[in-house]
């Protein structure tokens, strides 16, 4: 079982899928649970303390708006952890309110930067390419077990 | 105290189903005699409660139709005040104008299960592909 971190980080159908096929999605919404439920960080409404923003500065400069240093505490640390990737472009909902161009365009830079397995895909428009996507996930995801299984093997 | 709380999770479990409908999936977590609190919504139904007692219950809803329920762990607990649109003055949430893109993905991303358990293969699908530099500038020169 590999952790796998999703782009766009909050997805429905990459956490889904990826836990579908037997392994473990690193989502934002365990992290945001994580910070809006620990007792003691208590700074309302969002919990987020001006220490996320100091924690951000391992990924971006000084320069760089405290919006994005204060997402990318939460998003550097899971894109560390990571053993595998997959970035679905085309995606202008995770641009909004809840989102951050420039930390999406981080994110992806990152994830990109790590020497990791990587799939790169575009969200579906029509029942064809909802195939294709569907298809080169579920395989992408079943390559990673017999990566791993090679690892294990080669470190025994 | 704070080992009690991080053990409680929220899962959202969004029906895109022709025969479970949102309150079928509720009527099972009702059936189920285990500690959590439910909430409908339109898109399906928020779970909250123990870690193992979420997962178990929400594993038996997704059975009753594997391909065409889809299920997300999420971060607030429902009705909380930071993001219930009751407390914030109505309009949609934070979050759900995301969630409601997917959902309307979510019968082809059903349908494609469906074919990948039936081993379909795939069709070979032409992507259109970025205008060329050297092409646009053909482009370009020609109209002048």
């Amino acid at each position: 079982m590999a952790k796998v971190i999703i782009y766009p980080t909050n997805s429905l159908i990459l956490s889904d899928l990826v836990q579908r096929f037997g392994h473990t999605p690193l989502a934002m919404m365990e992290k945001i649970k994580e910070k809006v439920t620990t007792v003691g960080v208590d700074s309302p409404p969002m919990n987020i303390t001006a220490e996320e923003p100091k924690h951000g500065l391992k990924y971006a400069a000084v320069e760089v708006p405290a919006g994005v240093r204060g997402r990318m505490a939460i998003v550097g640390p899971m894109i560390e952890e990571a053993e595998a990737g997959i970035i679905v472009g085309e995606s202008p909902m995770a641009f909004g309110c809840m989102g951050c161009a420039r930390t999406n365009e981080l994110t992806k830079y990152l994830i990109r930067s790590r020497e990791m397995p990587l799939l790169e895909l575009e969200f579906p428009k029509d029942d064809d390419e909802g195939q294709e996507f569907v298809y080169r996930i579920a395989e992408f995801l079943k390559s990673l077990d017999e990566v791993k299984g090679e690892s294990e093997e080669a470190t025994e | 105290m704070a080992e009690e709380n991080n053990d409680v999770i929220t899962k959202l479990v969004v029906t895109s189903s022709d025969t479970v409908l949102p309150i079928d999936a509720a009527m099972k977590i009702y059936e189920s005699s285990t500690d959590i609190v439910i909430k409908e919504t339109c898109f399906g139904t928020m779970v909250t409660g123990p870690r193992e007692a979420v997962n178990k219950v929400v594993k038996e809803i997704v059975d009753l139709d594997k391909n065409h329920i889809f299920v997300k762990e999420r971060g607030f607990p429902p009705g909380d005040d930071r993001r219930c649109r009751a407390s914030r003055g109505g309009g949609s949430r934070p979050g759900f104008y995301f969630l409601k893109e997917e959902a309307m993905m979510l019968p082809m991303i059903g349908k494609a299960l469906d074919k990948y358990d039936k081993h379909v293969p795939l069709k070979e699908i032409e992507h259109k592909k970025k205008l060329e530099v050297k092409d646009l500038q053909d482009i370009v020169e020609s109209s002048l």
